[in-house]
C-alpha cells in the first residue's frame, strides 16, 4: 500500500494505534460509551397538582438535559367509581352519574349511556324526533364549549392568558344555555333513557340563535388571534407528532386521528340520532402535529355551528316544532314532566296535582317507575358517539333487572392519552405540556 | 297477539320455545329463589317457593343477518365466512356465535384469542383494526366462567362492528394479553386486571392504574361490596356497608 491511494475510510491496517473509521463497529462503541454515562439524567415528576398537566395527571420524566429520554403517565387519582357506582342505582339514575365523567362533555357522556340502553330495551326507533333533534343541538352546543376549554387551557398552558380568557368568556355563553334548558350549567343528567328530560323552555330558541350569531364572530376572532401568531405556531407546527400509523396502532380516534388525515367520525360514518339528515363537513388536515390538531377543533366548532342552525330551523319551523320529548311507552318514559322553577328543575305542579290529587293509578305508576324503575331485558350492547376526544364508547350488560348488571365506557381521553409517551420522547421537555394539550385528556373521563 | 313492549315480546318468544328448550332450562344452575327478598317471614306472597334458573346459553343459527337485517344473509354472515376461510381452526375457536340487538358476539376459547385477533385485524377481508378495550364482567353464578372478558372490535375499512368475549374461571382467572396485537389494549388489560383481577398473559406490565398500588381486592367484583372500606373522617371511623348495624 502506497501513501497515494491510502483509504481514509477504507478498513486498512494503520500504520499504528487504533483508528477509528466512520463505518466501522468501534464508532458504535464510542457512542455508547457516551450515552452510558448516567450522571447528566434527570427523573423529574410533574403533577399530579400542576397547573399544566390539565387536571390531577402525574407525568414521571427521564430527562437528558431539555431532551426527554422516556415518559410514563401516572394516572388514577380521580378514580371515584362510576362504573360500579351504577350498579346500584335504576337505569335512569345511571345517567346521572356517567355524566360527572368527562365533565367538559357531560351530554356525550348521557347520550352514549342513554343509546346504549335503549339499544338494549329495543325502543332506538321510538325516541321522538323533537328529543332526537334536541339532542343533536344540545350536543353539539356542548362540542362547541369543550374544544373552547381544550384551546383556552392549550393558550393557558403555553402562557397566554389572552386565550384562556377568550375561550372561557365564550364558554359562558354555552353554559348559560345548558342552565336555561337543563336548570344546570354542568353534570345536567339532561338526555335519558327514552328522550331528554324536559321540552325546550319558552326563549331557548333565541337564546341559542343569538349564540350561534355570536360565535360566528368571536370565532374569527380567536383565528385571528391564534392562526397565524408566530409564537403560537412555533410552540404547535411539528411539535408532537404521531402520524396515522401511531394513531391506528393505539387506538387514539377524534381530533388527533382526524389531524393525521383520516375522515373518520362516527357522526358521519355510524349516524346515530339522525346525524345522517344534517348537512356537515369532517375537517381533516395531514400535518399530525399539535398545530394540526388545533386547526381541526377549530374548524369543528364551525360545522357544529352549521349544525345547530339546522337543528333550531327544525325545532322552530321544521318537522319538529312540536311533539314529545320522552318515548311515549308508559312503562320506560319518565312520569313526570319535569319543569324548571325558581329553585331549579323539579316535578312539574300539574303533575304533582294529577298524581296527588286526580288518579291513584297514575301516583302508583309514578312511585313504581321512580322508585323501582323499569326492567331492561338481559343482554348486553355496545353504544359508540363522537365525543369531543373521539370515540366515546358504553358497553352495557342487563341481567333483566331494574337496574344495570356492569356498565363500562370506553373512554376516548382515557385511549388517546396512552399516545402522550410516543408524541413527547425524544423531544423537549417544553413540548410535553404541548402534547399533553394537543390530547386535551379530561381526567374525570380517564379515570371515572 | 303480540305485545309493543319489549320485555313482553320476549316473553312470549320464550314461550313459543320447543319443549327441549323447555327441558334445558330445567338443567340451568339456579339464580334465585323466591321473590320480593323476604327470607325470614311466613310467605305470605306465595311466591316462595318460586325457583328462577338461568337462561342457557345460546347460539344463533345461520343465517346471522346483519345490523339492520334477520332471517336472511348479511355482513355478519360475511364476517363469519371470511374468519373461517382465513382461521381454519374456526369450529374449535369459537365456541358460539351469538347475533343479539344487531350485534355479533364471538364466544372465543381463550387458548385462541390472540391468534383470532391477529387474522381478525390483518385478513383483508376482515380488517378491524381498532380495538376499542377491554370490559371485565363478573357472572358469579356461572360456575367456570365466572369472569368475562369483553372485546369490542371495529373495522374502520369495512365500517363494522364485532365483539369478542372470553371467558376465565374465577380459581385460573389467565386470558391471553391482546397488547401484542392491538398495542392500544394496555390500559384497558391493567384497568381490567386491576377492577376484575382477570390476568392478561404476555401484557408488558399489569399493574394497578384506577386504584393504589397497595390495594386488597379487586372493587368491580360482584363479590365486593359498594364502598367496601372503613371510612376515617376526624377520628372517627365509619364501617363499609356491609358491617354497618342493621334493623332485620
Amino acid at each position: 500500500m502506497t501513501a497515494t491511494d491510502y483509504d481514509a475510510y477504507g478498513t486498512g491496517e494503520a500504520a499504528e494505534g487504533t483508528v477509528y473509521n466512520v463505518n466501522g463497529q468501534d464508532w458504535n462503541e464510542v457512542v455508547d460509551a457516551a450515552a452510558s454515562g448516567d450522571e447528566d439524567r434527570m427523573v423529574v415528576n410533574m403533577g399530579p397538582q400542576h397547573p399544566s398537566t390539565h387536571g390531577v395527571l402525574r407525568l414521571i420524566l427521564t430527562l437528558d438535559g431539555e431532551t426527554v429520554d422516556e415518559a410514563r403517565l401516572g394516572i388514577g387519582y380521580l378514580h371515584t367509581g362510576i362504573e360500579k357506582n351504577m350498579e346500584y342505582r335504576t337505569w335512569t339514575q345511571g345517567t346521572t352519574f356517567c355524566t360527572r365523567m368527562d365533565y367538559l362533555s357531560p351530554l356525550f357522556n348521557e347520550a352514549a349511556y342513554c343509546l346504549a340502553v335503549e339499544k338494549l330495551l329495543g325502543i332506538t326507533d321510538d325516541v321522538p324526533e323533537r328529543a332526537q333533534v334536541i339532542r343533536v343541538m344540545m350536543m353539539e352546543v356542548n362540542r362547541i364549549s369543550s374544544h373552547l376549554v381544550a384551546i383556552a387551557t392549550f393558550g393557558l398552558e403555553l402562557g397566554a392568558t389572552t386565550v384562556m380568557l377568550n375561550g372561557f368568556i365564550e364558554r359562558e355563553y354555552a353554559l348559560d344555555i345548558f342552565e336555561m334548558v337543563a336548570g344546570l350549567r354542568m353534570n345536567m343528567a339532561y338526555i335519558r333513557p327514552g328522550g331528554v328530560a324536559q321540552d325546550l323552555p319558552p326563549g331557548a330558541i333565541d337564546k341559542i340563535g343569538d349564540f350561534v350569531k355570536r360565535e360566528k364572530g368571536r370565532l374569527k376572532q380567536l383565528r385571528k388571534l391564534l392562526d397565524a401568531n408566530p409564537v403560537f405556531v412555533a410552540r404547535t407546527k411539528d411539535i408532537a407528532y404521531l402520524d396515522l400509523t401511531g394513531c391506528m396502532a393505539l387506538g387514539v380516534t377524534g381530533p388527533v386521528l382526524r389531524a393525521a388525515g383520516l375522515p373518520w367520525d362516527l357522526r358521519k360514518t355510524q349516524p346515530y340520532c339522525g346525524y345522517e339528515t344534517y348537512e356537515f363537513d369532517v375537517p381533516t388536515v395531514d400535518t399530525c402535529d399539535v398545530y394540526g390538531r388545533y386547526l381541526v377543533r377549530m374548524a369543528e366548532m364551525e360545522e357544529s355551528l352549521k349544525i345547530i342552525e339546522q337543528c333550531l330551523d327544525r325545532l322552530s319551523s321544521g318537522s319538529a316544532k312540536s311533539g314529545p320529548v320522552m318515548v311515549q311507552d308508559k312503562k320506560i318514559g319518565w312520569p313526570a314532566q319535569l319543569a324548571l322553577g325558581p329553585d331549579g328543575m323539579g316535578n312539574s305542579p300539574n303533575h304533582i296535582a294529577h298524581i296527588m290529587g286526580q288518579s291513584m293509578e297514575a301516583l302508583i305508576h309514578h312511585f313504581k317507575l321512580v322508585t323501582e324503575g323499569f326492567r331492561v331485558p338481559a343482554g348486553q350492547v355496545y353504544a359508540a358517539v363522537e365525543s369531543p376526544r373521539g370515540e366515546l364508547g358504553c358497553h352495557a350488560v342487563s341481567d333483566g333487572g331494574t337496574r344495570p348488571y356492569r356498565v363500562h365506557f370506553r373512554d376516548p381521553s382515557f385511549t388517546n392519552l396512552q399516545a402522550a409517551p410516543a408524541m413527547s420522547e425524544g423531544g423537549q421537555v417544553a413540548d410535553v405540556i404541548a402534547a399533553v394539550a394537543s390530547i386535551d385528556p379530561v381526567m374525570g373521563g380517564v379515570d371515572r | 297477539m303480540t305485545s309493543q313492549h319489549p320485555e313482553q315480546q320476549a316473553e312470549q318468544a320464550a314461550d313459543q320455545l320447543p319443549a327441549h328448550a323447555e327441558e334445558e332450562r330445567r338443567e340451568q344452575p339456579i339464580a334465585r329463589m323466591g321473590m320480593f327478598g323476604a327470607k325470614t317471614t311466613g310467605d305470605t306472597s306465595g311466591y316462595g317457593r318460586l325457583v328462577v334458573r338461568q337462561s342457557p346459553k345460546v347460539s344463533s343459527p345461520r343465517p346471522y343477518g346483519g345490523p339492520r337485517t334477520t332471517g336472511a344473509e348479511g355482513e355478519f354472515d360475511e364476517i363469519a365466512d371470511a374468519l373461517e376461510r382465513a382461521y381454519p381452526e374456526f369450529g374449535e375457536a369459537i365456541e358460539r356465535v351469538v347475533v343479539d340487538r344487531g350485534e355479533l358476539t364471538l364466544v372465543v376459547r381463550r387458548e385462541h384469542l390472540a391468534q383470532v385477533a391477529q387474522v381478525l385485524r390483518d385478513d383483508p377481508a376482515l380488517r378491524f383494526e381498532l380495538c376499542t378495550g377491554v370490559s371485565g364482567v363478573h357472572y358469579p353464578a356461572e360456575t367456570g366462567s365466572e369472569l368475562h372478558a369483553v372485546y369490542p372490535l371495529l373495522s374502520m375499512t369495512h365500517n363494522r362492528r364485532v365483539r369478542l368475549e372470553v371467558t376465565a374461571p374465577d380459581a385460573d382467572p389467565h386470558v391471553p394479553s391482546l397488547v401484542k396485537v392491538y398495542p392500544t389494549n394496555d390500559w384497558h388489560e391493567r384497568e381490567t386486571y386491576d377492577l376484575f383481577g382477570i390476568v392478561f398473559d404476555g401484557h408488558p406490565a399489569l399493574t394497578r392504574i384506577m386504584m393504589p398500588d397497595d390495594w386488597q381486592g379487586h372493587p368491580q367484583r360482584k363479590d365486593y361490596p359498594l364502598g367496601g372500606i372503613p371510612v376515617e373522617y376526624r377520628g372517627a371511623k365509619v364501617p363499609p356497608p356491609d358491617e354497618r348495624r342493621s334493623y332485620v
